[in-house]
């Protein structure tokens, strides 16, 4: 189906199912640990041995000797694969390193062996038998030594540089300017399951149980990297324990339990080992950034430019930080710029809201700095701000936007009003209490998906889509609209997901998994009801599909009795025309949050958080408000704690385990507030919605920081804002 | 992890006779710590004698009107016992500043003395520590040493003890008495029981080969208000930044250990002597002659604010 023009009134317009807060249909599997994740599949083949990975210990430079014959020799020990003896492999387009290094180290921990034994034990105790001589090089480790020799790189959602009128004249003839560097380290996904495959060969076809969110672009990168035919390649990855992005694309575990299988004839199982997860995969890179807002007395920005400079591997990519400044507020005269140093730290790649969310880190602080230069609320700022229409091409309306609504909602319901807009003045006992507000912007991505719909004769509607479902509630807003489309209850629809052998989904990632998965679902649905329609002999048109029954005139067929012993199925998918070219898809929000800064030591706690988001339609507001709170939850990490520490010497980042790697805990996150505003968005599928999860993070880190300002008046610019960036000038306590 | 033998002694200097006997050989509690480090190689330790089963897990009033609490007893039973609460408040408060709840019903008292250092270079097998691997050199120095020590450090090792329990048995003059291999006993007073890190920041304690802990006595109840505060990143599961034991009486007198900073819990009884004074010359005496990082150095200023707000704290 091809969707090229705004939708209509159409069957998921009923909301009887879809736009319902059920709760998810794999909650029950979840909550009794009975929802098998990759390394737990048992049953899926036979006698699994074990991998185990060994991570090179050096930041760059080449392997000069290694001597496996100790570990050969260990008990258990059944196969040891390495560069030398792997045999050719590939090279895939999605990532930047190789996932088996040697002879040349391109990064830390990336893996250079995999020793498969009979047990875990058996392969961990060999591993540490190999002995490696490094050849060490100097590398390139520190992003802010580097920003001179950067070079322009575009960005994942378009050019890396803009321009648009004068910025340089404008900013200089500014009667009030703002010029502020900002900083965000690197980050690490994090994510509870870790990377994990098994592995298994039936001739030349290879089969990988394993935890991916994006299944077509894995099953055919390891057809490359492996030199098979592409449907020689099956994956299946039905549940994800947490991917953040750090899942989009193959990791060493898939590529060396095949690697490990085809080597010991046996079925394979690795799990990358906690310590390796933060150096041998990939992470959100640090950026810089610069800001430069100019504006008139009465608060009209007239001059707004935004760099950034971030890092990567040689063939890698930079952080696309200036994405929203294109968007986001009005002003005539603007400016971006991206820039991409070499590192040989390792990977840098997507994470939660890639862009964006390092962007408006720094946009959404320098915002707060700006609105206090001109003695301006810093809501009524970003009111002042808005634009309807694409501030770099005012041909291209905005879709939906309803940032102002969002601000305004947000601030009455938080109590904005009772802020104190001179910092440092509010206490409560032993803290001091200060509100910041930050808007969120994320933009609504539109990418095919297909799926398969069967109706069988007991009345089940069985779905099939190669979508993922990360935690995200996939499962349960496509069953939504199966049911929605085929009029049946909930708990008569069947979703399987995850599996490659099913038609190709738009899988997960930068929240475009739900809109348009279940576009995809609707357009398979559309067809099945045709082909029923078209068996009973009814007006497809006119057809009505409800409790269970067709209906046209006078004329009631129940499904079960359409459907027939033999059952009938249809498959489709949703294509998008240039709706998205003549029309900005976007999503809004604004957050709202309280912190307390501990006046003696400067712990900051924060206390309150509220966000308000209009995303288009909401498929189901339970799931949608997991993810907004979870987001949240990741922005207040990123705010205060999270940061992957480089070691500049070594080149590595050295807090590579959870208790080095902070993330909050329960304690850290307070009651969660979360509205979404009433809206459709015809021009971004037939199901009117848009994506909502990673918008929930873009934002968070800027209002905690801004809330730290009005708290204690001390600005920090640099993230995570940690005690000892406030201490020095914190109060007196005596 | 290497491979190892394993036994169950039956009684505390059988126990100490055998570790003595099997070379690397190591004592197991709760091994909450010491099975993460067998299985990243930091620790090998070729036997392992399991002491759960000896009996050791009591706490009983001392003659001397004070606790003995068994080597063997879980944090969580140590930090919930009512004269614990009722008479040792900054050590219960200690205890539930540590870990978490699941970590804490396995970890026993001496367990957590002997805690190893949280410093990442000491947990990660390829990079050079003196610690871990005497001579290989020291990765925090001059690396990420934000958690480090800022007092009592070496051009060897500038690492901290990690335990959250020791600072508060150093505020109350706790002793830890040992069984040695030939099946004497001895007492060592827990200032005496850690070690600076020196050059040799392998040896961490003054335990000699084979000898095993049977308990740590509190002398009586001191009284006063008992305050622990415990500075971090996060609110709850992480190490401390800084944290403080303090012990006031009404006249303002007391005693004060500060955790976070060196390689033992660290108290200077100059500066107890300072406490009617406050926070800052505390904090002068105790700090005086700290030599921190460039990471570290805002411990300083933390260390004396913190100490501050435990004081008003333990005001009322
Ligand atoms: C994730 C995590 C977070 C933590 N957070 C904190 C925290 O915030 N604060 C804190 O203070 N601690 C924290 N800890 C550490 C925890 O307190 C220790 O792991 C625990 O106290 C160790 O006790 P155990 O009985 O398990 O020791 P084990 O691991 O069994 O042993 C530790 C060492 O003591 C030796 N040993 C044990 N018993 C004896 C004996 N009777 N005589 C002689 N030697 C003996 C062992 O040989 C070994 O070397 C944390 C630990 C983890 C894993
Ligand atoms: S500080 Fe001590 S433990 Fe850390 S690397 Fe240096 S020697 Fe090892």
């Amino acid at each position: 189906m091809k969707f090229d023009s705004p939708a209509t009134t159409n069957p998921i317009d009923r909301l009887k199912v879809v736009g319902q807060p059920f709760s998810r249909i794999d909650g029950p599997l979840k909550t009794t640990g009975t929802a098998p994740y990759a390394y737990e599949r048992h049953d899926v083949a036979p006698n699994q041995a074990y991998g185990y990975v060994v991570g090179a210990a050096i930041g760059k430079g080449r392997i000069a000797g290694i001597d496996l014959g100790k570990a050969k020799a260990a008990p258990g020990v059944l196969a040891i694969v390495t560069a030398e003896n792997a045999g050719k492999l590939g090279k895939g387009r999605l990532n930047t390193a190789k996932l088996l290094g040697g002879p040349e180290i391109q990064h830390y921990h990336q893996a250079i062996a995999v020793v498969v034994a009979d047990t875990f034990e058996q392969a961990r105790a060999a591993a540490a038998l190999i002995r490696v001589d490094y050849a060490r090089e100097q590398g390139a480790f520190d992003l802010a030594s580097l920003t001179d020799k950067a070079k322009p790189n575009p960005i994942t959602s378009g050019p890396g540089d803009t321009a648009v009128g004068d910025f340089a004249a404008a900013f200089a003839a500014a009667p009030v300017r703002l010029d502020a560097r900002y900083s965000t380290p690197d980050e690490a996904h994090a994510m509870m399951e870790p990377h994990a495959t098994i592995a298994a060969w039936q001739g030349d076809k290879l089969t990988l149980w394993t935890s991916n969110q994006m299944i077509a672009w894995n099953a055919a990168e390891m057809a490359t990297i492996l030199d098979v035919p592409k449907e020689n390649v099956r994956l299946d990855s039905p549940f994800v324990g947490g991917g953040f992005g750090g899942k989009l694309f193959p990791r060493a575990d898939a590529l060396l339990a095949a690697l490990g299988a085809r080597a010991a004839k046996r079925p394979v199982k690795v799990a990358l080992q906690r310590p390796l997860m933060f150096n041998n995969t990939t992470h959100r890179p640090a950026t810089i950034q610069r800001i430069r807002i100019g504006a008139t007395a009465d608060g009209k920005i007239t001059a707004i430019g935004h760099e950034s400079w971030s890092g990567d591997l040689v063939g890698g990519k930079a952080d696309g930080a200036v994405a929203q400044t294109r968007l986001l507020y009005a002003g005539a005269h603007r400016m971006t710029a991206t820039r991409l140093a070499t590192l040989d730290l390792p990977e840098g790649n997507a994470m939660r809201a890639p862009g964006e969310a390092t962007g408006m880190m720094a946009l959404e602080i320098a915002m707060d700095e700006m609105a206090e230069k001109l003695g301006m609320d810093p809501v009524q700022f970003r009111i002042l701000n808005d634009t309807q229409v694409d501030p770099e091409k005012p041909e291209r309306p905005f879709s939906q936007r309803q940032l102002v609504e969002c601000l305004r909602n947000g601030a009455e319901r938080f109590g904005w009003n009772r802020r104190n807009p001179q910092p440092g003045r509010v206490r409560d006992g032993r803290w001091l209490v200060g509100m910041g507000a930050a808007a969120a912007f994320r933009n609504n991505l539109l990418t095919k998906s297909a799926a398969r719909v069967r109706l069988d004769g007991s009345g089940i509607v069985t779905v099939e889509t190669d979508m993922t479902d990360i935690g995200t509630g996939s499962y349960t807003i496509i069953a939504q609209t199966a049911a929605e489309m085929m009029g049946v209850p909930l708990e008569r629809v069947k979703v399987r997901l995850g599996d490659s052998a099913f038609p190709v989904s738009a899988g997960s990632g930068g929240q475009w998994g739900g809109n348009n998965s279940t576009a995809g679902v609707y357009a398979a649905c559309v067809k099945l009801r045709e082909a029923i329609a078209q068996k009973l002999g009814f007006n497809s048109t006119e057809a009505e599909f409800a409790e269970g029954e067709v209906r046209a005139g006078n004329r009631r067929v129940p499904l079960t009795q359409a459907a027939g012993e033999a059952g009938i199925a249809a498959e489709d998918g949703i294509e998008y025309g240039d709706l998205a070219k003549k029309y900005q898809q976007s999503t809004f929000g604004a957050h709202f949050v309280e912190v307390g800064v501990d006046a003696a030591t400067a712990e900051i706690r924060v206390r309150r958080m509220l966000a308000v988001c209009a995303a288009g339609r909401i498929l189901n507001p339970k799931t949608a408000r997991s993810q907004v709170i979870g987001a949240m939850t990741m922005g207040v990490g990123a705010a205060l704690m999270e940061e992957l520490v480089v070691d500049k010497r070594a080149g590595f980042f050295v807090n590579h385990d959870l208790a080095g790697y902070e993330v909050p805990v329960h304690a850290d996150i307070p009651h969660q507030e979360m509205f979404f505003l009433d809206e459709t968005d015809p021009m971004s599928s037939p199901m009117k919605a848009k994506g909502v999860a990673e918008l929930g993070i873009c934002g968070v880190a800027a209002a905690v920081a801004n809330a730290v300002y009005n708290a204690t008046g001390v600005r920090v610019r640099d993230y995570p804002i940690t005690l000892d960036k406030l201490l020095e000038r914190m109060p007196d306590v005596g | 992890m290497k491979s190892f033998s394993y036994e169950r002694a039956r009684t505390p200097a059988e126990a100490a006779a055998s570790a003595l006997r099997r070379p690397d050989a190591k004592f197991i509690a709760g091994g909450t710590n010491l099975l993460d480090l067998m299985k990243l190689e930091i620790e090998t330790p070729a036997h392992l004698v399991d002491v759960n089963g000896l009996a050791l897990d009591k706490i009983e009033a001392t003659p001397e009107g004070g606790l003995r609490i068994g080597a063997l007893l879980r944090n969580t039973d140590l930090a919930a016992d009512a004269r614990v609460r009722r008479d040792y408040a900054v050590l219960s408060r200690a205890l539930l500043a540590g870990a978490s709840g699941q970590l804490r019903n396995k970890a026993t008292t001496a367990g957590n003395l002997l805690q190893r250092t949280r410093c990442p270079y000491f947990y990660d097998t390829n990079q050079p520590c003196n610690k871990r691997r005497p001579g290989s050199g020291c990765g925090a120095i001059g690396g990420f040493s934000r958690q480090h020590a800022v007092i009592g450090a070496s051009e060897a090792c500038i690492a901290t003890h990690p335990s959250d329990m020791a600072v508060a048995m150093r505020a109350l003059d706790a002793t830890v008495e040992a069984v040695r291999p030939d099946g004497t006993q001895r007492t060592i007073p827990i200032a005496d029981f850690h070690r600076l890190p020196g050059d040799t920041p392998h040896i961490e304690t003054t335990l000699q080969p084979g000898e095993l802990i049977t308990a740590v006595t509190l002398p009586k109840p001191v009284g006063g208000a008992h305050v622990y505060r415990k500075v971090r990143d996060r609110a709850s599961y992480a190490f401390a930044l800084v944290s403080v034991a303090a012990i006031v009486q009404r006249d303002g007198t007391g005693r004060v250990a500060l955790g976070g900073v060196a390689h033992k819990p660290w108290r200077v009884e100059a500066a107890d002597a300072e406490l009617p004074r406050g926070a800052r010359a505390v904090a002068a005496q105790l700090l005086a002659n700290a030599r921190p990082t460039k990471d570290n150095a805002f411990k300083l200023a933390l260390a004396e604010r913190t100490i501050g707000a435990a004081l008003s704290e333990a005001k009322g």
